[in-house]
C-alpha cells in the first residue's frame, strides 16, 4: 500500500495487452478510469498536531501584546500619541522602576494584598457552608437558598454605603464588601454543582450500601469540585473588582488610594502602571486557579491525556 | 462476610426471590401488571421483552430503586445491579469504584484487587474511569457487583452498548463468574440468542405480565448448531412479535 504521507493515490488503467496469438485481450476491469483521491496524512493534519512546535505556547502568545506594545511606543515616538494623556511604554516602565524603588507601590500593593486574601478566606468559607447547607439538606434549602437568591440579584457595590453605615470607614467595610462578592459567587456555583451531580451516579452509589457520610464525601463532594472551581474563578475576579470599588474609600493604602492620588495629581504615568499590576495579579489569579483544576481535576483530563 | 445472609422466610422456603402480585404504574400507565415471578437461589433468569415492555421497571423494583409499588416483594438483603452504563464515579480510581460502600480496610481493597483480577483488569486498579474503554468500565461495573459476593446479581442490559466481539468476551466472563459464585441472576436483555446462551429459564415480558415461561435445557456447550437452539429462538422471537426467518 502507498504510505500515507504520499498525498495521491493514482490508479492506472489497465492496459489491454496485445496477446501473442496477436488477438487484443479486454481490459480486467471493465470501466478502468484514472482515480484522483485527494488523500492526507493524518499524522500532520489532525486536529493535534503530532510533534511539539519549536517556540513554546506560552511565547507564542506572548507575541500579541508584545507586538501591541511595539505599535504603541512607535506611534508615541512618532507623536501620534499625546503624552499628557497616554504616555509611551517606556516613560510607564521608567515610572514602574521608580516606584518600585522607592518602595511605595509595594506598600500600596502589600495593603489591597491583606484585604482581598482576607475578603477571599472568609467569602470563600462562608459561601462553600452555605452551599454545602443547603446543597446537602432540604431545611438549609429553605433557609438559605432564597435569601442568598436575592443577595445575588442586587449589584454587589450597592452595599457598599449600609456596609460603611454598619462597619464604619476602617478596614471592615472594605474586606466586608470584598467578602460579600467571594461569597455570592462561591455559593451560586457550588451551590448549583452539588445540586447537579449526576442523580443516576448518586442512585447507583446508593444501591452498593454507600451511607450518607460517603455520599457526601465520596460522590457528591468531588462531583461539585469542578463547580467551586468555577465558583472562585468568579470570586477572585469579582475580588479585584470589589478592591477598586472599597478602596475608593477612605483608604490610607492599597491601590485604590495609589490610583486617585495618581489622578489628583495628573500622574497618567502611575495610572499606567497600576492598570499593569491590575492585570498581573488578575491574570495570576487565572493561573492559580488553573494550577487547582490541573491538581485536583485530574481525574477529568485524565480523557485528554490518555 | 461483610454483610449478614438474609435471614427472612423466603430463605427457608427455599426462593432468592419471591414477587407476588406486583403492579406498577406511572399515572394511568400500568406498566407492571399483577406481575409475579418467583427465583430460586443461583437460578440464572433472562428476561426478554419488547422495548418499553417494562423490565427495567421490574429490576428497578427488585433492586428497591422505585418505591411505590404494589404487592409484595422478598429479595436478598445482599445483592448487586449492574446498569447498562457502567456508572462509574470518574473522580474515583477503578479499585474505589470497586469496593465503593465497603468499609475502606486492607482485606476489602485486596478482595477488590482479587476480583478485578476476576475479570482481568488487575493493572488497571489506579486508572481513572474515563481512561477504561466502554467494555473495561462495564467488566469494572461487573467486578463491582460481584466484589460484595451477592445472593442475588440484577443486570439491567449490561452488554447492550458492546461491540459484538465484546459481548461475546463478557459472556464468557458473565459465565465463568457465575459458575464460581452461583448468586441468583437476573438478566435483562433484548439479545435472544445472550439470553438462551447464558439462562438457566427465559421469561418474556408482554403487557405486563409473564406471557412465556420457557426452561433451557440444552446440553453444555450451547451453541447456535444445536437445532433445539433454533427452535427456541424462533419461538421466543415470535413471542416477542418478530417473523423469524
Ligand atoms: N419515571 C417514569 N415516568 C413515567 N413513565 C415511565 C418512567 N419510567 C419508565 N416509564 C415507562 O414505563 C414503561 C416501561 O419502561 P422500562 O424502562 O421498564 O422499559 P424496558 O422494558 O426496560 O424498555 P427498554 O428495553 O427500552 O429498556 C415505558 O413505557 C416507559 O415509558
Ligand atoms: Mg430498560
Amino acid at each position: 500500500m502507498t504510505p500515507l504521507s504520499t498525498s495521491r493515490l493514482r490508479t492506472t488503467p489497465v492496459q489491454a495487452q496485445p496477446a501473442s496469438d496477436g488477438t487484443a485481450i479486454a481490459p480486467v476491469l471493465a470501466s478502468t478510469r484514472v482515480v484522483d483521491l485527494d488523500l492526507v496524512d493524518p499524522t500532520t493534519t489532525g486536529a493535534v498536531p503530532a510533534q511539539r512546535p519549536a517556540v513554546p505556547r506560552w511565547l507564542q502568545r506572548l507575541a500579541g501584546p508584545v507586538l501591541l506594545v511595539l505599535l504603541w511606543q512607535v506611534l508615541s515616538i512618532t507623536g501620534l500619541f499625546d503624552p499628557r494623556t497616554t504616555p509611551a511604554p517606556v516613560t510607564v516602565l521608567n515610572t514602574a522602576a521608580g516606584v518600585l524603588g522607592s518602595g511605595e507601590l509595594q506598600a500600596h500593593l502589600q495593603a489591597s494584598l491583606a484585604r482581598v486574601l482576607l475578603g477571599l478566606a472568609i467569602g470563600t468559607a462562608l459561601g462553600t457552608v452555605c452551599a454545602l447547607a443547603a446543597g446537602l439538606s432540604r431545611w438549609g434549602e429553605n433557609l438559605i437558598d432564597a435569601n442568598m437568591e436575592v443577595l445575588h440579584a442586587v449589584p454587589k457595590f450597592a452595599f457598599l454605603p449600609v456596609l460603611i453605615a454598619w462597619f464604619g470607614i476602617g478596614e471592615e467595610p472594605k474586606v466586608a464588601l470584598i467578602a460579600l462578592a467571594v461569597w455570592i459567587s462561591i455559593y451560586i456555583n457550588t451551590y448549583s454543582a452539588i445540586r447537579n451531580v449526576d442523580a443516576s451516579l448518586v442512585e447507583a452509589a446508593r444501591t452498593f450500601g454507600v451511607g450518607r457520610r460517603e455520599l457526601i464525601t465520596s460522590i457528591i463532594l468531588p462531583g461539585a469540585l469542578p463547580g467551586f472551581l468555577v465558583g472562585l474563578r468568579l470570586a477572585l475576579t469579582s475580588a479585584w473588582l470589589a478592591l477598586i470599588f472599597a478602596e475608593t474609600v477612605n483608604a490610607p493604602a492599597g491601590l485604590g488610594r495609589m490610583m486617585s492620588d495618581a489622578r489628583e495629581y495628573f500622574r497618567i504615568d502611575v495610572i499606567f502602571v497600576l492598570l499593569g499590576v491590575y492585570a498581573g495579579l488578575g491574570l495570576l489569579s487565572l493561573a492559580l486557579v488553573r494550577f487547582l483544576e490541573a491538581r485536583l481535576l485530574g481525574w477529568r483530563r485524565a480523557f485528554d491525556a490518555a | 462476610m461483610r454483610h449478614e445472609p438474609a435471614q427472612s422466610p423466603h430463605v427457608l422456603r427455599g426462593l432468592a426471590v419471591e414477587a407476588r402480585n406486583v403492579t406498577k404504574a406511572y399515572g394511568d400507565r400500568v406498566v407492571l401488571n399483577d406481575f409475579s415471578l418467583d427465583m430460586r437461589p443461583s437460578e440464572f433468569v433472562a428476561l426478554l421483552g419488547r422495548s418499553g415492555s417494562g423490565k427495567s421497571t421490574f429490576l428497578r423494583v427488585l433492586g428497591a430503586l422505585d418505591g411505590d409499588v404494589e404487592g409484595r416483594v422478598w429479595v436478598p438483603r445482599r445483592r448487586a445491579i449492574v446498569f447498562q452504563e457502567p456508572r462509574l464515579m470518574p473522580w474515583l480510581s477503578v479499585l474505589r469504584n470497586v469496593t465503593l460502600g465497603l468499609p475502606q480496610t486492607r482485606a476489602v481493597k485486596d478482595h477488590g484487587l482479587t476480583t478485578l483480577a476476576e475479570v482481568g483488569l488487575e493493572s488497571r486498579a489506579d486508572a481513572w474511569p474515563r481512561t477504561l474503554s466502554g467494555g473495561e468500565a462495564q467488566r469494572v461495573a461487573l467486578a463491582r457487583a460481584m466484589v460484595r459476593d451477592p445472593h442475588l446479581l440484577l443486570l439491567d442490559e449490561p452488554f447492550g452498548a458492546l461491540d459484538a466481539l465484546t459481548r461475546i468476551r463478557m459472556h464468557g466472563l458473565l459465565r465463568a463468574l457465575y459458575q464460581r459464585h452461583r448468586p441468583a441472576v437476573l438478566l435483562v436483555t433484548h439479545d435472544v440468542d445472550e439470553a438462551i446462551l447464558l439462562a438457566d429459564r427465559i421469561l418474556v415480558l408482554t403487557d405486563g405480565r409473564i406471557s412465556l415461561n420457557a426452561p433451557v435445557d440444552l446440553a453444555a456447550p450451547r451453541g447456535l448448531s444445536d437445532p433445539r437452539f433454533g427452535a427456541l429462538r424462533r419461538r421466543l422471537l415470535t413471542e416477542l412479535g418478530v417473523d423469524a426467518a
